[in-house]
């Protein structure tokens, strides 16, 4: 005869609720991409003529959990050997959320090295970014972050 | 307008790709900010900047109110001849900040 096993009680253990805790709020905290504003919208369309651009090729790095909304490091990588034959032309920054959908458009060269910028912007809200980069041969790519900002730029004074 | 801070190698060899970081201070007012009395602040921004090498723009920006006071640009180059590096930093009042600096690419 063995001994019984200690059973283990049914009830969810303290461990297994904070996991869950974890997981629901980041399911929260996912939303559609596809909510992207009108404004937003029109911006894109201003800067491509209205061409749609698709995604991939365009790297974007910014911190994904903002604590202030007033200067929030950027880069912008495009993946181009930045050749005079292909290169990258222009890279436009786009907001959802502060009062104006623009945030900066580049302008570079193949005398540009790389297709690499920096910078630090302003977010008045937990909101996506996307990047638009245009090539020399006219295709169009793009890249898109989502955010959340705790202290906007526009709470300030 | 104000002091402009410029960090670029001093010497390069040709074909290198140099990193070139501009900063300047300015408010980036937005013009949608309200003062003491309620009444909206002018928009006063740098909305435009460029880089020039010998003469030959290398970069420039269309900047708008998402970016941040101080405004702060890092980018990259191709040293090709030695030659006088010129930073442009042009706002909305139509006053413009000119920054030199050389560069001996050898």
């Amino acid at each position: 005869m063995t001994a019984p096993h200690p059973t283990i009680p049914p009830v969810a253990s303290r461990r297994t609720v904070l996991a869950l805790g974890t997981g629901a709020l980041a399911s929260l905290v996912v939303r559609p991409a596809a909510a992207t504003p009108e404004a937003l919208r029109a911006a894109i369309a201003e800067f491509t003529k209205g061409a749609t651009a698709q995604p991939g090729r365009v790297r974007l790095d910014i911190p994904l959990l903002v604590e202030n909304g007033n200067a929030v490091p950027l880069t912008v990588r495009v993946d181009s050997p930045m050749t005079a034959e292909d290169h990258v032309r222009r890279i436009a920054v786009f907001n959802e959320k502060n009062p104006q959908p623009n945030v900066a458009v580049f302008h570079l060269s193949p005398r540009s090295g790389r297709a690499q910028v920096s910078t630090r912007i302003r977010l008045g809200d937990s909101q996506i970014i996307v990047a638009v980069a245009e090539l020399s041969d006219g295709s169009l790519w793009s890249a898109q972050a989502e955010l959340i900002v705790t202290l906007p730029s526009c709470a300030e004074d | 307008m104000a002091r402009p801070l410029v960090n670029v190698p001093a010497r390069a060899r040709p074909g290198e790709i140099i990193e070139i970081k501009a900063l300047i201070a300015h408010p980036m007012e937005t013009g949608f900010r309200t003062g003491p009395d309620g009444a909206l602040v002018p928009r006063d921004i740098i909305h435009r900047f460029l880089c020039t090498w010998n003469g030959q723009e290398i970069f420039s920006a269309d900047l708008f109110p998402a970016i941040s006071a101080n405004p702060y640009l890092a980018f990259t180059a191709l040293a090709t001849q030695s030659g006088t590096i010129t930073f442009r930093w042009i706002d909305d009042q139509g006053g413009a900040q000119v920054h030199s600096v050389e560069i001996t690419v050898a």
